[in-house]
């Protein structure tokens, strides 16, 4: 039991005292962070079922709207954060075996990524205020093509309900990349101040899952967002 | 979690594969296949999310059966909640 | 906390630090328990004094205390700050957090300092919607439907929408804790079927937290962005659909019922069993009923909809699944009451708020069956029946719960007693005060009074007098445990380690407990509800 004085010695100060041992905590935090991350299913679940019902009764707004968004921008957004999925997974390695440096380097890759990520939002977001596309009194979609094998034209109101979604979605999908990079760059600063070993790297390892987690989020906006209806006109 | 040490090789295999998926699923966008386009893009996006969950996640080597109980049961939930809701929105207009 | 000590006393979680830091940065889950029990009680307290103000405009038919708006006002937040701010807490955060970590044989719960955290979400949450009740409240009803939520109301919409967002972050990480500690943290030999059916339900309860109160987090979320930044997703002028919210507010303000009732119906296993001396009726039924409204409960959300204009069809679907529901929770009642059958009972406080929330519970229960039949509902939707319906189960179930179980839990808790004799007083006031507050609603809503009515036509008013005369008496019956609690902290008897003999680890540690839980990490070899094995008590209770 952690009372006797050989298991005193043989656990680190990371040990809290109200776990048994080690392996306790660790399984403690693991399964902590995959029920938030299943709490974070259900929240964003809320934004897809509008999403769901919204696409099905107003389908041509929706593949309009689909198309005036960049879908280079958007794909090479997902790359990034494909890239930066790698970086964290590879980091989680660096830490199980150690390697101090590279965790750190893989780290800080892992950041800049999620900024490279952010300013790419912000482009785009920047692209839509320009445009128009905002909801609101100033909102004007009027320069929307309609899709190929639309029906009538493209309802400016319901237009403004995609458009809605997408800041909403995406904004929200922002922000929890942001509390991702500020937990990294906590990550960061603890991995290169050393106090990470084989032995206990639990707080990479359940960083890397939220990470990956908000990764997967966006692996889904991409096609429901970008690529609704890409047909050529004819 | 599992100790187990993933090779290096193998995360960047599936990183590839992510990848590829990402430039499949923009391009096929571009062709016209109906209905089709948005259960590719699913089914596309559905592969990707799995690889990330079993590999870069570790699911696939973790002895802990409790983990992959709760990623189903989060799934279920949504699903719950888009099923009954839909039950509502797709038959509103029968009769 | 000072006490009064007339001799050495043990060094226990009260009294091992003093000061205010000791408590406002505590990690120990009793006492955080207390800075919950200490806000929940202003809040039950705030609330209340909204639910008198109510009952007082509805003494006479005309509106003549406070002006319609003013009105759509005391009724929401009423609503909002006894759900929200009280009910929701109530158990989980007051007895959850004190004797979960106890039942299982642990040093606390897996993860103490997001359990403060918790707390202080509560607290900042708290103090947003107090701002917002100053500075106008809201009236959208505490159900906040759009349009009027999001386009038409001029109240505070915004600042309530926030401060419940961040409550719900709140219940979040409380039932992630307890899912954690419960899964990973149980001492050696406490198996699942071992466990109190206290931690089934409260299992059972953080589940529904965890997959439920996000979606209302995320609601919310859409309406402050659809008012602060005109969004259109729930505007019928653009197309959005008003039914869209109140889907996604159901699909956790249904099961968000279950994690009021849950927790109650956690204490009820644990008072009637020493309060018969037996082991709960069918344990594994027991046991299994509390996973199965959880589930169960997430099926059923649209029965709240029924007249709100979704499908025919849909509906039929609700309705019998929202009778299916009904079930396991029937199967509590007749396990409780099988379990008193031949069974030695004493009528201690907590045996008198357990026999009082099966038979007010029950009759909850019941008139829901009533509302899901549609035919009914059509009737009674929106009307005092409906309200009746709830109270019946919110405060003659849930509350009932909780002031049985802090009666029963108290000893544990200050190491005093409260007296016994006003305690059975307030219980009874509480019982009588309650039925004449609420059983001539049920009448009322069947005639046809709406709810959320300011004024009324004359014939409904003398049933609406007993009603405000009923909740005079249960507002006596609620202050009365406030003195004596608060009297018994510096003047109660002092208790011993277990004064109902009762079974449970937490009754294996002192009163009350040191920080740590238990002097030794406690091996588990017995089943629970061993009663054939601990004495019964000469008289209940003896103060040694």
């Amino acid at each position: 039991m952690s009372d006797s004085p050989i298991a005193v010695e043989q656990h680190g100060p990371e040990l809290r005292h109200h776990f048994v041992d080690a392996e306790q905590q660790r399984d403690a935090a693991s399964l902590g962070m995959w029920l938030f991350l299943a709490t974070e299913i259900m929240f964003f679940g809320g934004m897809f079922l509008a999403y769901l019902i919204y696409r099905y009764a107003y389908y041509n707004e929706f593949a309009a709207g689909s198309r005036s968004i960049d879908i280079w921008l958007g794909t090479i957004n997902t790359a990034v954060l494909i890239c930066s999925s790698l970086t964290v997974a590879l980091g989680v390695r660096a830490a199980q075996m150690g390697k101090r440096r590279l965790l750190v380097t893989l780290l800080l890759i892992t950041i800049v990524l999620g900024l490279v990520f952010l300013g790419i939002k912000g482009v785009e977001w920047y692209q839509k205020f320009e445009e128009h596309h905002v909801p609101g009194t100033s909102f004007n979609a009027s320069d929307l093509e309609k899709p190929p094998y639309s029906h009538g034209e493209i309802d400016q109101r319901h237009e403004q309900i995609y458009f809605s979604l997408y800041f909403a979605m995406t904004g929200l999908h922002a922000l929890h990349m942001i509390i991702g990079v500020g937990i990294f760059i906590f990550l960061t600063y603890y991995a290169w101040k050393g106090r990470y070993s084989p032995k206990y790297y639990t707080p990479v390892e359940i960083g890397g899952l939220y990470w990956h987690f908000v990764d997967i989020v966006w692996i889904y906006l991409f096609p429901l967002l970008y690529l609704i209806d890409r047909k050529p006109l004819r | 979690m599992s100790e187990h040490v993933m090779s290096s090789k193998l995360y960047y295999t599936i990183w590839i594969t992510l990848m590829c998926l990402t430039v499949i699923t923009a391009a096929v966008s571009f062709v016209d296949l109906g209905p089709f386009n948005t259960i590719v893009a699913l089914v596309i996006a559905t592969i990707k999310a799995l690889l990330v969950v079993l590999f870069f996640m570790h699911v696939k080597y973790t002895s802990e059966k409790l983990t992959k109980i709760v990623i189903v049961s989060a799934i279920f939930w949504l699903f719950l909640l888009l099923a009954l809701s839909m039950a509502d929105y797709a038959t509103r207009f029968l009769s | 906390m000072a006490t009064v000590a007339v001799t050495a006393e043990r060094e226990n979680y009260l009294n091992q630090e003093y000061g205010i830091r000791s408590w406002l940065l505590t990690t120990d889950h009793k006492r955080i328990a207390l800075l919950y029990l200490a806000s929940i009680t202003f809040f039950f307290f705030v609330g209340g004094f909204f639910a008198l103000l109510i009952r007082l405009e509805l003494l006479t038919p005309a509106g003549d205390l406070v002006q319609a708006d003013t009105y759509n006002k005391l009724f929401s937040m009423h609503g909002q700050v006894m759900i929200f701010f009280f009910l929701i807490p109530s158990i989980p955060a007051v007895l959850g957090n004190f004797l979960v970590p106890l039942m299982i044989g642990a040093k606390d719960l897996a993860f103490p300092r997001i359990n403060l955290l918790s707390w202080y979400l509560y607290i900042i949450a708290g103090t947003i919607y107090v701002h917002c009740i100053v500075t106008g409240g809201v009236d959208t009803g505490w159900t906040f439907y759009t349009p009027f939520s999001t386009a038409f109301s001029n109240t505070r919409v915004i600042e309530a929408g926030i401060a419940i967002f961040i409550a719900g972050f709140s219940s979040i990480l409380t039932g992630l804790n307890f899912v954690v500690t419960i899964h990973r943290m149980r001492a050696p030999g406490m198996t699942w079927s071992r466990l109190p059916l206290f931690i089934w339900a409260m299992y059972a309860t953080s589940i529904i937290q965890l997959l439920g109160t996000p979606v209302l987090a995320i609601t919310l979320l859409l309406v402050v962005f659809e008012r602060a930044f005109n969004l259109g997703i729930f505007d019928p002028t653009r197309g959005g659909d008003p039914l869209l919210f109140q889907h996604l507010f159901w699909f956790y303000s249904h099961p968000a019922v279950y994690i009021m009732i849950l927790p109650a119906m956690a204490v009820e296993s644990e008072v009637v069993a020493c309060f018969t001396r037996k082991r709960i009726f069918g344990y594994n039924f027991v046991a299994m009923s509390s996973i199965a409204i959880a589930v169960f409960g997430f099926l059923v959300w649209a029965h709240h909809m029924f007249t709100a204009g979704i499908s025919l069809y849909s509906a039929l679907i609700f309705s019998i699944l929202s009778y299916l529901v009904a079930v396991p929770s029937a199967i509590k009642v007749f396990n409780w009451t099988a379990t008193m059958y031949k069974g030695s009972i004493s009528f201690t406080t907590p045996m008198l708020y357990a026999f009082g929330f099966i038979g007010l519970f029950t009759m909850g229960g019941l008139t829901g069956l009533f509302l899901a039949a549609l035919g009914i509902d059509v009737h009674v939707h929106d009307t005092y029946f409906v309200i009746a319906h709830f109270h019946y189960i919110m405060v003659g179930g849930a509350v009932m719960g909780y002031l049985g179980g802090l009666h029963f839990w108290w000893p544990k808790i200050s190491g005093r007693m409260y007296p016994e004799g006003w305690g059975r007083l307030a219980a009874l006031l509480v019982f009588a005060g309650f039925n004449l507050t609420f059983f001539p609603q049920f009448i009322l809503g069947y005639m046809g009074m709406p709810r959320r009515y300011w004024q009324y036509p004359p014939e409904f008013q003398v049933l609406n007098v007993l009603s405000t005369a009923g909740s005079t008496i249960l507002a006596v019956g609620y202050v009365l445990p406030m003195i004596y609690f608060l009297w018994s902290m510096r003047y109660g008897k002092i208790a011993n380690d277990n004064p109902w003999d009762a079974a449970g680890l937490e009754w294996k540690t002192s009163s009350p407990p040191p920080t740590f839980n238990f002097e030794e990490a406690p091996e588990v070899t017995w089943e629970a509800y061993n009663y054939d094995e601990i004495p019964a008590p000469a008289e209940v209770p003896v103060e040694r």
